[in-house]
């Protein structure tokens, strides 16, 4: 069974690093760095996991995110947020925003793989 | 034969009579009854303290020694009153509308309050006054002695009786003279006691007169015959003796202190002039009726050498006829006491309020209030000042030895205070005279008096003969008595002549010459065109009908409870008549003084005449109705002023909270992007190092490639601090420029290698070399900083398919302007304001640059004194940058 996860983010170095974790943990992934079209893609690819940066070209990741929640059929996707701005207003706005997990850059490899992996637990249990 | 006690004893009784006359006409007037005191007659026979002792003993020996000419001494007065009546019409008029004092007081006030001018007057007053009043006492003095000399048994000691005497009139001027002090400085007392005095010393005129031509004479025909006899019946007329005397006593009537204070001063109605116009010439009429016969009756019956001045009292005792000489001596007293008493109450009018009050007042400036007791200081001022003048006069007299120096003084004195004249008379009638007209006419007329008159007149004491003789230095043209080398003149007419002509001459040529101040202009106008808007001041009392008026102003101005009461409490302290008060004069003056508590002294006056119209509004009431007007707009503005200040503080206030805010929230947004600036880099750093080194089995290859991702990412992070480094040290102001010399050629060559060393060379620069041989002279590694920025961006943004950059420079005016404008597609209009701010970053930042590049430019050309900015309209992205050719300090 394939897992799909669709990685949002415009830092082609930080999403080199998360593609090598995720395609080792058995993950098919797929990359998108513009922040406008996002929603587009994540309803094109159907994701089982989306990884969204907040800092995006175009339109942040918490419009992309509270867009998505919008979309009946998006409403149970598990959303993991990464953000690099380090303040705490963020959390509460991804939380309102109806965000799955949150996480703040740097994070540690162990850290990431455990949330997707907790994440995607969550997803397939409901 | 009566004894000199008895005459001693009869004058104190006279004396007596006098300070009770005066008393119950003062009660009488306060208590605002007594109409008959404010009567034509009494202000006629006030009028008469003209005639003095000098003319009541004096118009017989002048008579005596020179014939008719004592007639020049009624004729002047008396020419004024028939022919001039409308002049002193408008001189009361006007001395009433202005509420002035004093005659210094109405020189000063018309030539725009100026007090030099009123010091002068009060001065020339005091000089010709003193002398007068020394005069006087002589003549009380002499009248005394002649009893004396019949009676050496008697108390009489010369020497100590004048003291008393003038201690006498002193008690009396102070008693009556300074009892009120209110606007109008009127002094029914002693008016009504003068008044007195001028019957007594007419009557008694006309009994020894009487005396002499049927008691001594035996009749009027032979009486007539002995004057045809005698030389004094010879028509002796000396026209330029006359001429002057009768202008010098037109003058001295006008001018002469004391007649002022009665004429002006005390005048209850201007209607009284009419009276006085013809009752006052018959007065004089009277008074010299029988100077003559008198005189000649004198001459025949007295032993030769015997003072003529004294017939009126000799001739009666020589005949044995002691009570009518008694009466005689009683007329000559009254004349001398009327006069002194009169003199020292204008004179001190004059030095207290020009005088001491401003020295005074000078004095109080800084100590805070000075509104408290004023009144009490004006008060003794003015006692002290009566005082002090009866002290000169006294001193004067016991000085001069009551000699015969004395008898001409009288003259001497009319000329010195004629000087007045052209100040005031010009003042009345002439709008263009101005004080500077004014003084310096005064000055050069009591000068010439004081050179030609006063010195000569007082012997080799102090001019001496070779002056007289020679003038000064040798100048005859200017010996005192014959100025110009004009000899042969009566000393008297030599004077007159000189010092008024000269006076009038200076005042109309200074006048002509200066300018008048505005306050001078109005009080000019005021006082020429009086009769245009003034209406005829009455009393300052008013009907119970005016007493409604009076109520429903103050309920206007002191609110109805507190008006009521305060109307209440007059009626009760009146005796409760009726429901509203008699608007008596102190009445008035207490609701004056009620209302000016709330409205202003001035305003409060001006309100009270409108409405009692005893007096009209004068200029200095407007001015200071204006004053106080202007006092609360001033009030008001700075109340303006300062709510202006407040909503002006509370804006600032505002603006400075909305900056905190704005930097507040720049702050946080700049450490927000400093933070996700320095967070990318280090979560691929972070990343990558774990992958390899929890990861087994890594390709050699994917080991290169990571470690050099982690290579890039950590000279990532280290160029951002050292941007942001750069940027903190160039805003702070903190850096240090290192100014030197080169030409732009040279720093864009650098620039330009720099910026394009070890990249593949993409973009293509066009330079035009030799318009770039502009030397400059600026931190040459600061502008290089800012040019590599530029190209790098172009090197990085511009997006066309062969990327080309054009730099372009040329100097204007002292400046130097280079153009880098690329062929991309430039910088969307909406983010062009922001490419200077920091972290601002137009699309996808592929070149990894932390978006503080143009911000730091921005910031370096600012402190090299010059600036960078987007140059639109180029096709793609275009900055220009401009700078000064000389980097100057002052650039910063």
């Amino acid at each position: 069974m394939s897992r799909k996860v669709l990685l949002i983010e415009d830092e082609p170095n930080i999403a080199e690093a998360i593609r090598f974790l995720l395609t080792r943990e058995g993950w098919q992934v797929q990359t998108h760095g513009e922040g406008a079209d996002a929603l587009q893609v994540i309803q094109g690819a159907s994701p089982d996991l989306v990884i969204l940066d907040v800092m995006l070209p175009g339109k942040s990741g918490m419009e992309i995110l509270r867009d998505l929640r919008e979309l009946e059929d998006l409403q149970g996707l598990p959303v993991l947020m990464l953000t690099a701005r380090g303040q705490s207003r963020d959390r509460e706005m991804a939380e309102n925003a109806g965000v799955s997990r949150f996480m703040t850059k740097p994070f540690s490899n162990t850290e990431m793989l455990t949330a997707v992996r907790d994440l995607h637990a969550q997803a397939t249990q409901s | 034969m009566a004894t000199l006690n008895v005459l001693i004893l009869v004058c104190l009784a006279y004396v007596v009579l006098l300070f009770g006359v005066a008393f119950a006409a003062d009660r009488m007037a306060a208590a605002g009854r007594g109409a008959w005191l404010r009567s034509p007659l009494i202000y006629t026979l006030s009028l008469s303290i003209y005639c003095t002792a000098w003319t009541f003993y004096g118009a017989v020996g002048n008579a005596a020694r020179s014939g008719l000419e004592f007639v020049t001494i009624y004729l002047g007065p008396t020419l004024v009153m028939v022919s001039w009546w409308w002049g002193l019409r408008k001189l009361v008029r006007v001395g009433r509308s202005q509420r002035v004092t004093s005659i210094a007081d109405l020189i000063s006030s018309r030539y725009g309050k100026s007090n030099t001018l009123a010091i002068c007057v009060t001065i020339l007053a005091v000089l010709g006054g003193t002398p007068y009043i020394a005069l006087q006492l002589q003549s009380i003095t002499l009248s005394f002695s002649i009893f004396a000399e019949a009676d050496p048994s008697g108390l009489y000691r010369e020497g100590s009786s004048v003291f008393w005497v003038a201690a006498g009139l002193a008690v009396f001027a102070i008693l009556f003279g300074t009892r009120n002090l209110d606007a109008n400085e009127r002094h029914h007392g002693v008016v009504t006691a003068i008044a007195l005095e001028s019957v007594v010393k007419l009557f008694a005129l006309l009994a020894v007169g009487a005396f002499v031509v049927w008691g001594v004479a035996g009749g009027v025909g032979p009486m007539m015959d002995r004057i045809d006899a005698s030389e004094i019946g010879q028509w002796h007329v000396d026209a330029g003796r006359w001429t002057t005397f009768i202008f010098l006593s037109a003058a001295a009537f006008i001018c002469l202190p004391r007649m002022f204070q009665v004429m002006v001063v005390e005048n209850a109605d201007e209607g009284h002039l009419r009276t006085a116009a013809w009752a006052f010439p018959l007065y004089l009429l009277l008074m010299s009726l029988f100077v003559v016969p008198i005189a000649v009756v004198g001459l025949d019956l007295m032993p030769e050498g015997s003072n003529p001045d004294l017939f009126v009292l000799t001739v009666p005792l020589s005949q044995g006829n002691d009570w009518l000489a008694m009466l005689s001596f009683i007329g000559g007293f009254s004349s001398a006491t009327s006069m002194v008493i009169v003199t020292a109450m204008a004179l001190s009018t004059m030095v207290s309020n020009h005088l001491v009050m401003p020295i005074w007042l000078s004095t109080q400036e800084g100590s805070g209030s000075v509104s408290g007791d004023v009144r009490n200081v004006v008060l003794m001022a003015r006692r002290v000042s009566i005082a002090v003048i009866m002290a000169l006069g006294f001193f004067y007299y016991r000085l001069s030895g009551g000699g015969a120096a004395l008898a001409s003084i009288g003259l001497v004195a009319f000329a010195g205070i004629s000087q007045i004249l052209p100040a005031l008379v010009g003042g009345l009638f002439w709008r263009g005279a101005t004080r500077t007209g004014a003084l310096v006419g005064l000055t050069v007329g009591f000068l010439l008096w004081i050179y030609t008159l006063l010195l000569p007149g007082m012997g080799g004491t102090l001019i001496s003969d070779s002056v007289l003789q020679n003038g000064p230095f040798a100048w005859g043209w200017l010996r005192p008595q014959a100025l110009f080398g004009i000899e042969g003149m009566d000393p008297m007419v030599h004077t007159v002549m000189w010092s008024l002509s000269l006076n009038t001459v200076a005042f109309c040529v200074a006048s002509l010459l200066s300018f008048p101040s505005p306050l001078e202009r109005l009080q000019g106008a005021q006082f020429v065109n009086v009769f245009d808007h003034s209406v005829a001041p009455r009393g300052w009392t008013g009907s119970v009908a005016q007493s409604e008026d009076l109520m429903i102003m103050t309920q206007r101005i002191l609110g109805a409870g507190p008006a009521q009461d305060f109307f209440q409490a007059e009626v009760e302290q009146q005796g409760g008549r009726s429901n509203l008060p008699e608007p008596t004069p102190a009445f008035l003056e207490r609701l004056e003084r009620e209302l000016s508590g709330s409205v202003g002294a001035a305003t409060a006056h001006a309100m009270i005449g409108q409405i009692v119209g005893g007096s009209s509004v004068s200029v200095e009431d407007l001015l200071a109705v204006a004053d106080e007007s202007a006092q609360m707009l001033e009030y008001s503005s700075q109340l303006e002023v300062k709510s202006a200040e407040l909503s002006r503080t509370a804006r600032q206030l505002r603006e400075a909270n909305t900056k905190l805010t704005q930097i507040s929230e720049q702050k946080d947004s700049f450490l927000s992007q400093v933070s996700h600036e320095l967070r990318t880099p280090m979560t691929s750093i972070r990343a990558f190092s774990e992958i390899m080194r929890d990861t087994d089995g890594l390709s050699a290859e994917e080991q290169t490639r990571y470690a050099a991702i982690i290579h890039d990412e950590a000279l990532r992070l280290t160029r951002l601090l050292d941007d942001l480094l750069d940027l903190s040290v160039l805003e702070s102001g903190q850096v240090s420029l290192n100014v030197g010399g080169d030409t732009l050629r040279s720093v864009l060559d650098r620039a330009v290698s720099s910026a394009l060393a070890g990249t593949g060379q993409t973009l293509t620069v066009r330079r035009s070399k030799a318009s770039e041989r502009i030397p400059l002279q600026t931190d040459l590694d600061r502008l290089g900083q800012v040019f590599i920025n530029l190209i790098s961006n172009a090197q990085k943004y511009c997006d066309a398919e062969e990327p080309e950059l054009t730099i372009s420079a040329h100097d204007v005016g002292g400046q130097v302007v280079i153009d880098f404008a690329d062929n991309g597609s430039g910088i969307p209009p909406e983010a062009r304001s922001m490419v200077f701010e920091k972290f601002a970053r137009v699309g996808v930042d592929k070149a990894g640059g932390a978006g503080l590049g143009l911000a730091i430019c921005r910031e370096i050309m600012q402190r090299l004194g010059g600036e960078i900015t987007y140059l639109p309209g180029q096709g793609g992205a275009a900055f220009r940058v401009r700078l000064p050719l000389a980097y100057r300090q002052a650039a910063q």
